[in-house]
């Protein structure tokens, strides 16, 4: 019962990741946006840990991975959006579409 | 491989000439080496290279002398061959050597009188131009006439023969400066070649049908009746007839012959005494058992020929007024003699007159070079009374000139022995025209000796004798013309040389000859007494008289002489015959040319254009380049409908990105 309701969390919660990213056109908040669907995931990588309590705490771990790999990735992330920032004036994904055809 | 002699007829003695035969075709190379290495030194050398043609010369001298007095003593008869190819299994073509008593007199004559000319050449062409290139061409014609007179089969003859040919060209236009040299050369090239054709064909037909172009072969064949060989005797022996017509310059083809007076002097002494016009006299004594034997027919039109060379021909040397070129016709009347004696039968009698004029001529033309030499010009008129200033070259004149003209030396028994050959043969119209040629001999010669070295000088500044270097070998080759007629004297055998008639029977078959066993006493004066006429006439007509040896110059026959200035019209007919055939003949060519070779020509290169047409708008434009334009079309239009999913917007990737998820969403949870 507890485990459904921490799922239904990280399912709203990835939903609304997903929103925010396909939705929003400031990268700073779709960077954010992506945050919270990692997040989403770690919740469910914790609850499924919590009712299977696996020796070697995989879920734990694998958590840890995910908070890594993002904190360095919004590290990346933002360094790129500040000097984007700093050539067009502008943080509008509209405007950067000059990787086309 | 090497081959040596197989048979020989029964009746015929002789030793194989141990060494000295086998090694004798030292001789046929050793001119071509020293034409290459004056080719390479001669410019550094002393003499320009001379020295390297006389010392080919002086070895080659030892080997013919040794085979002369071995054949003299017993006989030489060998034969080596080398195979170089054949044709199928029959046809064999062979290099070598053939030394019999006809080769090793060739042999001595080319080298013996080949030297002598060379030496005198060291002399006469000292200041000259090209020295080096001349002596390089002088000697590659001695060798082609060694490789020629050497020759075992009718292949390597030809190779002689031509190559003599060429050589002759060379040095008859050898002051090519002068456009009239080069056309001498031209004309001599010329008449040659058409008469070469005769020769090429006569030894196709005659090699093919006995399946050999050995001597040795052809002569045995003629000899046993061969049936094969008789059936094509008359035909080939009127073709080998024709080729030795032109090297031999018998009418008509004598009309190169004074023209080649353009080369250096020694040239017209060698080319008439020893090495190109004795060419086709060679070639009827070496086919002689064919003529003997089977194409007797032939010999008809041979003596015909011969005749009229030697009368008409010698009438034409009556009004020359080039002192080479006097000699000149007299050599065509005499190569006229020689035929009409082998025609007549007379072997030993045709070469024996080949053998004493050989000595004679070339000491006859030396002399006019010598002439030359001091007086610079060829033109009688411009010389007279030079017996005083050149006593050497005027008395060796004399003896050539009595030789020639039958007065006691060397030619008067060569000479009366063809007289009596014709006259054992009963050919009294021929016998009484030889007659009157060696009164007509006599009168030019008595004439050309009396305006060039009696009477006064009539030349620009002083003659003087020639250098020693010129004049001993004149003095050298008046031995010869002098005593070499005792060699032959019927019934006469000499200690330790023999006979002359024995040493030209040394062959693989009898010859067959017709030969005088004794002295014909009759004809013999008869012979005298035309040409002692002839000087004597000559004496009155010209005779050395200082007021009016001018006058007496032009003593005129009217008809005769004009006509013999003009050559009896023969050059003149040759060119228009040569004119005449010319225009239709360019008419035709180009006709065949426009129409039937362009046509031929066009034709293929239609075909091959509408096929490369065809190739390149159908096969390539249309085949290959439509399947690749339809591919890359293909591939443009994919292109540009897919790429517009490539549109630089990063939610829209992301919202295919999430689209895609959903999908795999539905299909695990619900199809799966």
């Amino acid at each position: 019962m507890l485990l459904s309701q921490f799922l239904v969390l990280g399912a709203a919660l990835f939903a609304f990741g997903v929103y925010g990213l396909l939705v929003r056109r400031n990268i700073v908040l779709i960077l954010l946006s992506v945050e919270l669907m990692l997040n989403a995931v770690n919740i469910n990588l914790i609850a499924f840990e919590s009712v299977l309590a696996s020796p070697e705490a995989i879920g734990h771990v694998f958590a840890i991975f995910v908070i890594t790999v993002a904190a360095a990735e919004v590290g990346i992330g933002l360094a790129i959006v500040l000097m984007i920032f700093r050539n067009r004036k502008s943080a509008n994904v509209d405007d950067l579409n000059l990787m086309r055809w | 491989m090497m081959s040596r002699l197989l048979f020989a007829a029964e009746e015929i003695h002789a030793g194989d000439g141990g060494w000295w035969a086998d090694t004798a075709g030292v001789m046929l190379v050793l001119p071509f080496v020293a034409f290459l290495l004056i080719l390479a030194f001669g410019k550094k050398l002393k003499y320009k290279g001379g020295e390297i043609a006389v010392a080919a010369l002086a070895i080659n001298l030892v080997w013919a002398t040794v085979l002369l007095l071995m054949n003299a003593n017993g006989g030489v008869l060998d034969q080596i061959t080398f195979e170089i190819g054949h044709i199928g299994s029959g046809l064999v073509f062979e290099l070598g050597w053939v030394v019999d008593g006809l080769s090793i007199l060739m042999f001595f004559l080319v080298n013996f009188v080949g030297l002598v000319v060379f030496v005198y050449a060291l002399g006469y062409m000292k200041d000259d131009v090209r020295v080096d290139w001349f002596f390089a061409a002088f000697s590659l014609f001695a060798g082609a006439m060694l490789v020629l007179v050497g020759a075992p089969n009718l292949i390597q003859l030809i190779i002689g023969w031509e190559g003599v040919g060429l050589a002759s060209y060379l040095l008859i236009g050898f002051y090519w400066e002068d456009l009239d040299n080069v056309r001498a050369g031209n004309k001599a090239f010329l008449t040659n070649k058409v008469a070469d054709v005769g020769l090429i064909l006569g030894a196709i037909l005659v090699g093919v049908s006995i399946g050999s172009w050995d001597f040795g072969a052809i002569d045995f064949a003629a000899f046993e009746g061969a049936p094969e060989l008789a059936a094509v005797a008359t035909a080939g022996g009127l073709l080998l007839f024709f080729g030795a017509m032109g090297k031999s310059a018998q009418f008509p083809f004598h009309i190169w012959l004074p023209d080649a007076m353009a080369g250096p002097t020694p040239v017209s002494a060698l080319m008439h005494a020893a090495t190109m016009v004795t060419a086709g006299i060679y070639l009827m004594a070496r086919m002689f058992p064919l003529f003997e034997y089977m194409a007797q027919n032939v010999r008809i039109v041979m003596i015909v020929i011969g005749t009229v060379t030697l009368f008409g021909v010698g009438l034409l040397a009556i009004v020359a007024d080039d002192i080479k070129k006097v000699l000149a016709y007299s050599t065509v009347s005499q190569l006229g003699y020689m035929m009409t004696a082998i025609a007549a039968g007379g072997y030993t009698a045709g070469m024996f007159h080949l053998f004493t004029h050989a000595s004679f001529k070339a000491l006859l033309f030396l002399g006019a070079g010598s002439v030359i030499h001091a007086v610079h010009s060829n033109d009688m008129s411009d010389m007279g009374g030079l017996r005083k200033f050149m006593p050497t070259t005027f008395w060796t004149w004399v003896v050539g000139a009595l030789a020639l003209s039958g007065i006691g030396l060397s030619g008067f028994w060569s000479k009366d022995e063809i007289l009596a050959t014709m006259g054992e043969q009963g050919l009294t119209v021929v016998l009484w025209i030889s007659i009157a040629g060696a009164f007509v001999t006599a009168f030019y010669m008595a004439r050309a000796t009396f305006l060039t070295f009696f009477g006064s000088y009539k030349g620009d500044g002083q003659p003087h004798e020639s250098p020693r270097i010129m004049t001993v070998p004149l003095v050298i080759l008046a031995v010869p013309a002098a005593v070499a007629g005792v060699l032959n004297i019927p019934g006469l055998s000499l200690p330790r040389l023999g006979n002359f008639t024995e040493w030209l029977a040394v062959r693989l078959v009898p010859m067959g000859d017709h030969h005088a066993e004794a002295i014909n006493f009759g004809l013999a004066a008869m012979g005298l007494a035309a040409a002692v006429l002839g000087v004597v006439i000559g004496w009155l007509i010209y005779y050395p008289d200082k007021e009016t040896q001018l006058q007496r110059d032009s003593f005129e026959i009217p008809v005769l002489f004009p006509l013999l200035r003009k050559k009896y019209y023969i050059d003149d007919l040759a060119l228009g015959i040569v004119a005449l055939i010319k225009g239709p003949l360019a008419r035709l060519v180009d006709w065949t040319s426009t129409y039937v070779i362009e046509g031929l020509v066009n034709g293929v290169a239609g075909l091959v254009k509408g096929f490369g047409v065809f190739v390149y708008d159908t096969l390539d434009q249309r085949g290959v380049d439509g399947v690749f334009n339809g591919l890359s079309a293909a591939a443009d239009g994919a292109g540009s409908v897919v790429r517009k999913w490539q549109s630089g917007r990063v939610q829209q990737y992301a919202a295919s990105f999430v689209a895609g998820a959903l999908i795999l969403v539905v299909l695990f949870v619900f199809v799966i």
